[in-house]
């Protein structure tokens, strides 16, 4: 008798529990499909239509607008820009900040200064930087051509010639994200074992390139798939300094992707066609992040 | 040949010193245990013997030379790390291999893409796979050669650790409490496990452990350090028996030595409590003496029963544990403001209800310790066989 009543409250036991955790479950969810999912879907739903900012009504146009974002010769130049603007800043900010955190790790006294001054290009507003680099990279009057000059070289139009601007403000990028993967690498090198370094030596680990070979770079494997994945994320959202510096120019030399949605949704109005160009962006970033995490995941986790 | 050979080793870390002038010979073969509280500057010691930690003074040597200019792996020793120390990204296999890659391939060989290069790399790593895998069968690591450290259970990762040290064949083993980290029942069968290995390698240990267990059962030998100093050195019967400092006694022997307040009275006898004891020193009158009684010298007879030429201590039980083959007692001395006095006592004693009894010793089981905590030899007192009778102190 006891056990036939118990049955049932024993599943009213479980409905509680389940509506309690429904419950706390909730808010997170609700705001979880507001501030992305909905978006993402009404970014979706904009790449099928003609709508123009201000219109009143849209029309469905299916897949034209990413039809026509594919053939369209500007947007393939600026998608190739991009590519070869995070091939640069990809390589350069994640090898030389693990070159870099190597070599402050080994500080004592003087970490933190290296430490904040790696570290203000990244506390920096990158519009009001773009700003300085404009200056320090002018023909005539930046110090950077003056020192070119005083060395007897040719001054560089850095931002003017088509062949220069992209590279020059990958460097800025470069400059850029520095600081913050080597906070992350610092972080990884921390993170290692002292006794793993003392048992290495012990076992003829001598020299610093076996060091970094047979211990470091092995055991910073999670924090360097991190650092890849938001670089290059990172990188492929390069806006601002095209913004400011070369306004995509010169003959579209440094047009990017994100400058030319921008041009689209903001200066022509254009948000049907600028909603497919973002899908393009979000496809590239999606493949990048599940491509690497797919490469690197199996290697890097004991 | 792998004596190891300490001479007046000193190390501070700023302005703390951490070892103040160890001279210690570890001779050939021996198993020799540095033991004593954390900060006692032990790990320090072996770190040194390892060259993981430089010296501020002194000289290491083993095999008789000095070994000070030697890089860690050029020294021929071998550590085992408290945790281990295993490369995470590494499996069994490549753990075993590590230092014997290390040794024998060159820079160009190990580094990934260039070493396909080489053609001796093969051959090499084919000799080396031959003897990782018979250091594996010995450790019983053979079915486990493929796993990660993370993968294994502590006692496997302690026989990883073991079996990388033992590779290379070095002429010293140096282990910095290797045991500490698995659980009681493993430790005390890898005490075993570690002895015989010591047995059957004839290699150096030195061993350090804050675990006087550890150190009484596998050691030849035991230095018992404290505050950077060595306070005795002997083997584990005289260090038990004979503890040359109150710290030794107190340290070595579980449950721990009791410690009584004593002094010395007229012509040289020992007082404990007040309590004449059949004992003599050479010390003046009215010195403080502190005295040591083993759990094991001390046995419970009925109040006044005990005999005339034996110590007593009157006394009333607290606690009774059970241990199985024995029961530890615990009393306490009425009238004195002391820490319970332990006992040990076979299973069967039956003590009267209320607990009084007379606790009797052999007056020459005493260690006595002077203010300073130095041992003080004392001898039996002759003349009168008549102890003079105190009443309570209350």
């Amino acid at each position: 008798m006891a056990a036939e009543l118990s049955r049932p409250r024993r599943s009213r036991q479980h409905w509680i529990e389940r509506l309690t955790g429904t419950g706390f479950a909730l808010p997170a969810f609700a705001l979880l499909i507001m501030v992305n999912l909905l978006p993402l879907i009404a970014v979706l739903y904009l790449s099928l239509t003609d709508y123009e900012f201000g219109a009143l009504e849209a029309k469905f146009v299916g897949l034209a607008n990413l039809n026509k974002a594919l053939s369209d010769p500007i947007i393939r130049r600026s998608l190739s820009n991009t590519l070869l603007y995070v091939a640069i800043v990809l390589p350069g900010s994640v090898l030389l900040a693990l070159a870099v955190a190597v070599l402050v790790h080994g500080r004592r006294r003087t970490r933190g200064f290296y430490e904040v001054a790696y570290f203000l290009p990244v506390t920096s507003t990158l519009i009001a930087m773009a700003t300085v680099w404009q200056f320090l990279l002018h023909p005539r009057l930046g110090p950077v051509n003056a020192a070119l000059r005083w060395f007897g070289l040719a001054e560089v139009p850095f931002l003017s010639d088509p062949a220069w601007a992209l590279p020059t403000l990958a460097v800025i990028g470069i400059w850029q994200l520095l600081g913050f993967n080597m906070v992350l690498f610092l972080a990884g090198l921390s993170a290692i074992p002292k006794d793993l370094y003392e048992a290495a030596e012990i076992d003829g680990v001598a020299t610093g390139i076996d060091r970094f070979l047979t211990i470091t770079w092995p055991l910073l494997g999670p924090t360097t798939m991190f650092v890849i994945v938001t670089t290059s994320i990172t990188a492929f959202k390069v806006f601002d300094t095209v913004a400011v510096m070369t306004r995509g120019g010169p003959m579209g030399s440094s047009e990017v992707l994100l400058y030319n949605i921008y041009l689209e949704g903001f200066q022509y109005f254009h948000t049907g066609y600028a909603a497919a160009l973002t899908v393009i962006f979000l496809f590239f970033i999606l493949a990048f992040s599940v491509a690497q995490t797919f490469a690197l995941e199996r290697r890097v986790h004991y | 040949m792998a004596s190891v050979e300490l001479k007046s080793i000193g190390k501070s870390f700023g302005s703390t010193p951490v070892l103040g002038g160890i001279d210690l010979a570890v001779a050939d073969g021996e198993f020799m245990t540095l033991v004593g509280p954390s900060g006692c500057g032990k790990t320090t010691l072996i770190r040194i013997i390892a060259g993981i930690e430089s010296q501020d003074a002194g000289a290491v040597l083993i095999g008789g030379s000095s070994i000070d200019h030697l890089r860690p792996h050029e020294r021929r020793v071998a550590m085992v790390f408290q945790s281990y120390a295993l490369y995470p990204h590494m499996s069994v296999r490549g753990n075993l291999s590590l230092p014997l890659v290390m040794s024998r391939l060159r820079l160009h060989e190990r580094v990934p893409l260039i070493r396909l290069l080489s053609s001796r790399r093969r051959e090499t790593m084919h000799s080396i796979e031959g003897e990782v895998e018979a250091v594996a069968q010995q450790l019983q690591l053979g079915a486990l050669l493929d796993r990660r450290p993370a993968q294994l259970s502590g006692g496997q990762r302690q026989r990883v650790a073991l079996g990388r040290a033992m590779v290379r064949h070095p002429d010293v083993f140096l282990m910095d409490e290797p045991l500490s980290n698995l659980d009681a029942k493993l430790r005390v069968h890898m005490r075993t496990e570690l002895a015989e290995l010591h047995q059957r390698l004839g290699a150096t240990f030195i061993y350090v452990t804050h675990d006087q267990v550890e150190a009484m059962t596998m050691s030849d030998r035991v230095a018992m350090m404290d505050a950077g100093h060595i306070l005795q050195l002997g083997t584990p019967t005289e260090l038990y028996g004979r503890p040359a400092n109150v710290k030794v006694a107190q340290f070595i022997g579980s449950p721990t030595i009791n410690l009584l307040p004593g002094s010395v009275g007229s012509n040289d006898a020992v007082e404990l409590l007040g309590r004449r004891l059949q004992l003599a020193v050479d010390l003046p009158a009215g010195s403080p003496l502190t005295i040591g009684l083993r759990p094991e010298a001390l046995t419970a007879v009925p109040a006044n029963t005990a005999p005339a030429d034996a110590g007593s201590l009157p006394a009333r039980l607290r606690r009774r544990e059970n241990l199985g083959a024995e029961h530890i007692l615990h009393f306490d001395l009425p009238g004195a403001a002391l820490p319970p006095v332990v006992a040990r006592a076979p299973p069967e004693l039956q003590l009267p209800a209320d607990g009084h009894v007379a606790l009797t010793f052999d007056p020459l089981a005493c260690h006595l310790f002077d203010p300073s905590g130095a041992r003080v030899e004392a001898r039996r007192a002759e003349g009168s066989r008549d102890p003079v009778v105190v009443p309570f102190r209350s």
